[in-house]
């Protein structure tokens, strides 16, 4: 896997098989198309299917200074049984959290199905210098972690030095062995779409299981368009080397109609078979109680009263 | 990535999640009556020859109301309605009197929204997703916009004097029922005129609740007059003696009839017609936005829009790019119940345009043009056309000269921008354009060059109240929208220094 280089508008090397235009991106027709799409009326069985969905779908996070194996006890058991009232809601995805963490986690994850993530690299701003953040996402595999959330060098994108952006995200798919990289791009940062595909086509190159948009520790995080540019960006480069590569949308997913807005997103964009926890995510706290008390109300058409549903 | 136990439920989930469930718009806001009669002079009456049509939901093909059909002597009643109310007491109505009511009309629009769209959805075809957020609130804008200037006219035009016309026949298509007499409407009042309006004989209904919105503004009665019918009733609008001006929507055939009929008569004349607008790509431009782009362009009202981007032309270098997005978009489009929220592409008009879409569609494949429809079917009751791609044009086929109407876009490719204009350019009309390029210098030069009333950069099909909005060549002449279509309703006059 070589260092990525780019010419014009095109990009070789990486794992990418030729050169791949990357193209540009219009924010006003993006974000009017992800404003349709995000509104599109999801009723009925295409509700029930899309809140299960999106459970499955969860990454569960904490990432707090304050996290104690106590918090993480208690998130880890929402994550096994979201609804304490109902065994047929699903236990979500994953698991996420600081990698001093992993071990706790992974105490009380193994051998469920739910997996357990830890952010690594100098999580949230990815300031350190790169031989720490190897060792840190190797530690963090060591404990138990299954995948690991890095966030790119975004001085390194901004000033234009993508073979840095590339080979460091490549020697983190490396330091992960076996574990799932999920590339965070920081799309917040990035100042514009076109540097939010650009950045979505590096992270792939350089061998991203998944790509996600956010630290969550900005006020801007996962938007619609934003969504959509990096699906765009997916769809094409699976077009482009037959390789599958994840989304991830973190940051400010907070209620149930938003998430069926992405799920629609990415059903128009890279096709259903990308509706699935192997390939979508969503990196959120909040959400998952808000699915929980809507799929209540779709069960028994009343909603819960506060305290009814688990916190942690 | 490694395969998991719930794999299967979840992939179910999703093809569950993605077929949308049926997410239909209610219609009983809407209160449609058995009958409806024409509105003149404040009153609403029959026919005097009891004449009437049926208008019907062209998704279903069920009959929807009757609706009176006007003859010579009913548009004659008319034009004294609105005579006398020129001459009355909209004349005598201040500047801030006539802004007044057109605010008020606007917002009783607004506060009515929901079933404005509904009825439009019902009567015309058209998805409830754009009469919601396109038809509906543009008509608003339109009202409100021209409110603003009822009490400005004066410094519309510099160093001319503005004074009303008089009695205005106003003539509106299908496509755009509410919108049009919006567009007619605002201007025309603003300005002190009265109007006689013509709503087409498929989509009168939601005129008409317009019309009552009117009366329920407060207008004197007579100052809006609305004459139901078809050919003959707007041929009998353009024949009387006693309007001051014409302004037509609608096909470019009528359009030049109107304009024989007025020959030497004095009486003003805008015409807004037909269109084969070019909607040209650059291999700089943003790809993904530019398929949408081409997709609003022309599967936007189910290409029953007279600036829809019916022909493509794309430059060769990405040609199969280009082509390959669009077809998989196209897969993406939902055609269906109108009502349905999440429907992208409603039910064809009438059942005489389906035919003429058709006959378009087989001529192409007569000519050696080849089809490409999405697989997904449409309806089979009511009347449907699948979003059409026609490719291997020439450029001299019926199809690629001639407006369809209809959600068809033929294909051709370019080399060189100078190549992408003489295509473009080669057309009797000249209504719209569209250039997709990432390049400023680029979008300056094709604008100069394009022969369009309207040539829109990095998107397509917008619109906006102080926008003007109009034709050069056979899409015929006269602005509407902005302050270049307050000057259609003007009588102006050089004030001396």
């Amino acid at each position: 896997m070589g260092t990525l280089t780019r010419s014009g508008d095109e990009l070789a090397g990486g794992a990418l098989a030729g050169t791949l235009r990357v193209g540009g991106v219009d924010a006003v027709a993006l974000e009017a198309r992800a404003a349709r799409l995000a509104g599109r009326s999801i009723k009925r069985e295409s509700k029930d299917a899309g809140l299960e969905l999106a459970v499955r779908c969860i990454d569960l996070t904490t990432l707090e200074g304050a996290d104690t194996p106590g918090k993480v006890r208690a998130m880890c058991m929402r994550a096994l049984r979201p609804d304490p009232e109902d065994a047929s809601v699903p236990p979500v995805a994953a698991v996420c959290v600081y990698p001093s963490m992993v071990t706790h986690a992974a105490a009380h994850l193994d051998g469920t199905g739910v997996r357990v993530a830890s952010v690594a690299g100098a999580f949230p701003s990815g300031q350190a210098d790169l031989d720490q953040r190897l060792e840190e996402i190797r530690g963090a595999v060591a404990d138990g972690a299954d995948e690991i959330d890095i966030v790119i060098n975004r001085g390194a994108l901004l000033s234009g030095r993508l073979d840095i952006v590339h080979d460091e995200v490549a020697a983190a798919k490396r330091a992960c062995g076996d574990a799932h990289l999920k590339t965070i791009l920081e799309t917040g940062e990035l100042g514009s779409y076109d540097a939010i595909r650009l950045a979505s086509m590096v992270a792939m190159a350089a061998g991203s299981d998944v790509i996600k948009t956010s630290t969550g520790k900005l006020p801007v995080a996962a938007t619609p368009p934003t969504a959509l540019c990096m699906a765009e960006a997916i769809r094409d480069y699976h077009r482009h080397t037959g390789r599958v590569v994840g989304l991830k949308l973190a940051g400010g997913i907070r209620t149930s109609k938003q998430a069926l807005g992405y799920l629609a997103i990415v059903a128009e964009t890279l096709g259903v078979h990308w509706l699935h926890p192997e390939r979508l995510r969503f990196g959120a706290s909040t959400l998952l109680n808000d699915v929980v008390l809507q799929m209540r109300f779709r069960r028994t058409g009343r909603y819960p009263r506060p305290g009814d549903l688990p916190v942690d | 990535m490694a395969t998991t136990p719930s794999r299967d439920v979840a992939a179910r989930l999703g093809e569950a999640f993605a077929d949308y469930a049926p997410s239909a718009e209610g219609r009983d806001i809407v209160t449609i009556r058995p009958e409806y009669g024409l509105v003149i002079g404040g009153a609403e009456r029959p026919a005097a020859d009891g004449a009437t049509i049926t208008t019907i939901d062209p998704s279903t093909g069920d009959a929807l109301a009757r609706v009176a059909e006007a003859g010579a002597a009913d548009v004659d009643a008319a034009v004294a309605a609105a005579r006398r109310a020129y001459d009355g007491a909209w004349g005598a109505a201040s500047p801030r009197d006539r802004a007044k009511l057109l605010f008020r009309l606007a917002r009783l629009l607004q506060d009515r929204a929901r079933e404005f769209a509904v009825l439009e959805t019902l009567d015309g075809g058209k998805p409830i997703r754009e009469a919601r957020d396109v038809d509906v609130p543009l008509a608003a804008q339109h009202l409100f916009y021209h409110a603003g200037w009822a009490d400005k006219l004066e410094y519309a035009v510099p160093g001319m004097r503005a004074r009303a016309l008089g009695v205005v026949g106003q003539i509106i298509p299908w496509n755009f029922p509410l919108l049009m007499a919006a567009w007619k409407l605002a201007p025309a009042l603003a300005c002190g005129n009265t109007v006689v309006l013509k709503p087409a004989e498929t989509s009168p209904l939601t005129a008409l609740l317009l019309a009552e919105l009117v009366d329920e503004a407060g207008f004197p009665p007579g100052v809006v007059n609305v004459v139901t019918g078809a050919g003959a009733t707007g041929a009998a609008l353009v024949d009387h003696p006693g309007v001051a001006k014409i302004a037509f929507t609608g096909s470019t055939a009528v359009g030049k009839g109107i304009r024989r009929a007025l020959a030497g008569r004095g009486v003003r004349l805008t015409l807004e017609l037909g269109g084969k607008g070019a909607h040209i790509v650059f291999d700089d431009a943003a790809i993904d936005q530019a398929i949408e782009g081409i997709v609003d362009g022309i599967f936007f009202n189910q290409g029953h829009v007279c600036c829809a981007g019916s022909r493509l032309l794309v430059q060769e270098t990405v040609a199969g790019d280009v082509m390959e997005r669009l077809r998989a978009r196209m897969e993406l489009l939902r055609v269906g119940d109108p009502l349905d929220k999440n429907t992208d592409v409603g039910a064809i008009n009438s059942h005489s345009q389906l035919v003429r879409i058709r006959e378009f569609v087989d001529g192409a494949v007569e000519e050696g043009c080849a089809v490409h429809q999405p697989s997904r079917g449409v309806p089979d009751a009511g009347f449907f056309y699948p979003p059409t791609l026609v490719t291997d044009v020439g450029g001299s086929e019926r199809i690629a000269r001639e407006e369809v109407f209809g959600p068809v876009l033929t294909v051709q490719s370019f080399r060189t921008e100078r190549e992408a204009v003489d295509r473009a350019n080669s057309t009797r009309y000249g209504l719209s354009a569209g250039v997709w390029t990432e390049k400023g210098a680029r979008i300056l030069w094709m604008a100069d060059n394009l022969h369009a009333g309207v040539v829109w950069a990095n998107t397509f099909n917008r619109f906006d109240a102080a926008s003007p909005f109009g034709g050069v060549r056979e899409s015929g002449f006269g602005r509407e929208g902005g302050r270049h279509g307050l000057e259609a309703y003007l009588d102006l006059t050089p004030v001396r220094a």
